[in-house]
């Protein structure tokens, strides 16, 4: 890989991603700790002739970015918690129809208004299921400033291939972070840019939701004299609502397998001195280079850790956490947050020993508190 | 000849879910015909309608289609409408869906003065959801949630919309549709926010418990209450009151458009032009 660096913001660096994997349009609403990604990119998409919007509410931003998604660019909106809240209907309209979409979230501590500048990791149970209903989740986690620009470019072309919103979670540490970023060139990016399906066979011959048991709808942009219907009703293979029994019953297994099913695409984690590590630390987000910090002390002192980092958290890697839940007797995970993935970690490897380290004042972790957990485990 | 609506029609659909009389349908064949008056080519057309009876407009109507979540028709519009300026961009809601639940994306679309054209079918009540109250209700009426009458004061659709800035703004009911194709072919040629407020009935579940249960009794309410423009301007305040001016309202061709707006950032953007002022404002860029 051709390297060049950059000096940013990982807010920044996820705006400038979202423009050179080919995001063309992006309609938000002001939050903190988000804000900076509209602001970044409300320069760099007219820029390239895109579009970009404040709209009057959360609820709007999110409803005008999916409009740009059925009329066939790629687009994003950005957001912290409380704006998920207020989006989550929308999302689950994107779900339904099938909209790509790229969702910034940039987590700060909750329930409600909650520690706005501060740091949590308080959404990661809500990108599960943000919007009622059944679907399946696609959320990547960036755990350093890179991964804020590249798993921004993932998360397009995951949404393209999947046809659905995919989020990518930052945190308030990992948003405002300013440093130096080894990125991708912007011919390498574009080079991987998988743009969604198209039908391109007569009119009358199209549906796009007649598809494979596994494989996502095929939406030709609006307006090329494909005319056909977008709808959050159950609908059918042309997208006209529904209640045919079976295509009911079809369309809501297909939105879980084709996620379900390709999970090998999806999934995406870093392992740090794992392979001969005693003890298990999973983490994810900026909470993971507190835990290196502390695994490298460990180690100093002859304490054989190792990091599992999830990046991808939904769908979750829960065939190499029971994987590694047979074969590490003592695992903490590590988050800002009151178990919200330690859960899962438990439902992943069938564990109930397993340890957490949990925060919630708003605070980072420190390498210290982690150290003295594992300390007082072994 | 009569007009042959088939080729704007998803004939497949029908017949509609609207009841026997509704008004709602009469509205459709009045838009439609107004798209063919235009020679628009269907292609061009996108419509965007939220949820209630109205919702259900979107999937009759053969153009490119959206039914969207309750009281977003706009906001999903205008995302539609940025990336694609040239095209026909149309929402239907009803009152419920405009004025409660979206009123907040109505106001804002009106003030961004973006070139959407807003059908509000507004038949005074919930009537998917069977009756329930709505901001243009009229006090007094029964409604299942307020079965002891309305005591909420109602919205004025058209004086919102012209207070919150959509440069064409009009109301016409259903009683007239060929006025009411007139008016949306004029809708449609305007550039900018066009509100049109459009009386319907729904007999059913505002007429049966308010003493005008068949669609006639409520057509000859609606008559009542409206009143050509021209002449309510020469009522009095008193004669005024709980009476609609219809006809085109305001009409504003000078004011900017949003799309054509945002060109000119694009333009600052891409360095041809400096960053906008305020006094490009006042000169009226």
């Amino acid at each position: 890989m051709a390297t060049r660096e950059l000096i940013s913001t990982g807010n920044d660096l996820a705006a400038i991603a979202a423009v050179d994997a080919g995001c063309r349009f992006f309609g938000g609403y002001p939050i903190t700790p988000s804000s900076e990604v509209m602001h970044t990119i409300s320069d760099l998409l007219p820029a390239q002739g895109g579009t970009a919007i404040q709209m009057e509410d959360e609820i709007a931003g999110v409803a005008a970015a999916i409009g740009a998604g059925m009329a066939g660019v790629r687009t994003m909106t950005a957001t912290s918690g409380p704006g998920i809240s207020l989006k989550a209907e929308n999302l689950g309209l994107a779900q339904m129809a099938e909209v790509p979409l790229v969702v910034v979230n940039v987590m700060r501590g909750g329930p409600s208004t909650g520690l706005p500048t501060r740091v949590s990791q308080g959404d990661v149970a809500q990108a599960k299921n943000p919007s009622h209903g059944d679907y399946k989740s696609i959320t990547l986690c960036a755990g350093s400033l890179a991964e804020c620009y590249t798993e921004t470019v993932r998360a397009f072309n995951l949404a393209d291939r999947f046809m659905q919103p995919v989020f990518v979670l930052l945190d308030e540490t990992i948003g405002h972070m300013h440093g130096k970023a080894m990125l991708p060139t912007q011919e390498e990016v574009k080079a991987g840019i998988v743009p969604r399906k198209s039908f391109d066979g007569p009119a009358e011959e199209y549906f796009p939701y007649e598809c494979e048991h596994d494989q996502p709808a095929v939406l030709n942009p609006m307006f090329q004299g494909y005319r056909y219907h977008f709808t959050g009703l159950h609908h059918d293979k042309k997208g006209f609502p529904t209640e045919e029994i079976e295509t009911c019953r079809k369309l809501i297994q297909r939105l879980e397998d084709k996620v379900e099913l390709h999970k090998d695409e999806i999934e995406s984690n870093e392992e740090f001195m794992v392979d001969d590590a005693e003890f298990l630390i999973i983490a994810y987000g900026s909470v993971s280079l507190s835990a290196k910090e502390t695994i490298r002390h460990l180690r100093a002192e002859g304490i054989k850790a190792g990091l599992f980092r999830p990046i991808t958290l939904w769908p979750s890697p829960q065939d190499r956490m029971r994987e590694l839940g047979q074969k590490i007797d003592k695992i903490l995970v590590v988050e800002l947050n009151i178990g919200q993935y330690y859960d899962e970690v438990q439902r992943a490897t069938g564990r109930l020993d397993i340890e957490g380290l949990f925060k919630v004042n708003g605070r980072p972790i420190s390498p210290y508190e982690i150290v003295n957990k594992v300390k007082e485990m072994i | 000849m009569a007009f042959n609506y088939d080729k704007y029609l998803r004939l497949e659909k029908m017949p509609t879910l609207w009841c026997w009389g509704c008004g709602d349908g009469v509205i459709l064949k009045a838009f439609v015909r107004a798209i063919a008056k235009l020679g628009i080519n269907q292609d061009d057309v996108c419509v965007v309608s939220g949820i209630g009876c109205s919702g259900r407009f979107s999937s009759y109507v053969d153009f490119n289609t959206v039914h969207t979540t309750h009281g977003r028709t706009v906001a999903f519009a205008t995302g539609i409408k940025l990336v694609h300026p040239d095209k026909y961009v149309i929402c239907v809601a009803g009152d419920g869906d405009a004025l409660a639940i979206g009123g907040n994306h109505t106001i804002h679309g009106c003030r961004r003065n973006i070139d959407i054209t807003m059908i509000i079918i507004n038949n005074f009540i919930y009537g998917l959801t069977n009756s329930q109250t709505s901001p243009t209700t009229p006090q007094g009426m029964w409604t299942v949630s307020q079965k002891a009458g309305n005591i909420d004061p109602t919205f004025d659709t058209c004086n919102l919309a012209i207070a919150s800035g959509a440069s064409f703004v009009a109301r016409e009911s259903m009683l007239d549709p060929k006025k009411l194709e007139k008016v949306f072919v004029k809708a449609l040629e305007h550039r900018g926010f066009a509100c049109l407020d459009i009386l319907s009935n729904c007999h059913i579940n505002l007429g049966r418990k308010n003493k005008m249960a068949s669609a006639m009794e409520n057509l000859e309410w609606i008559d009542s209450i409206t009143i050509p423009k021209k002449k309510y301007d020469e009522l009095s305040a008193e004669e005024q009151l709980n009476k609609f001016p219809t006809g085109i309202l305001k009409e504003d061709k000078e004011a900017a458009e949003y799309c054509d707006l945002y060109k000119e950032i694009i333009k600052v953007h891409q360095g041809q032009r400096k960053a906008i002022s305020q006094d490009d404002f006042a000169k009226k860029i």
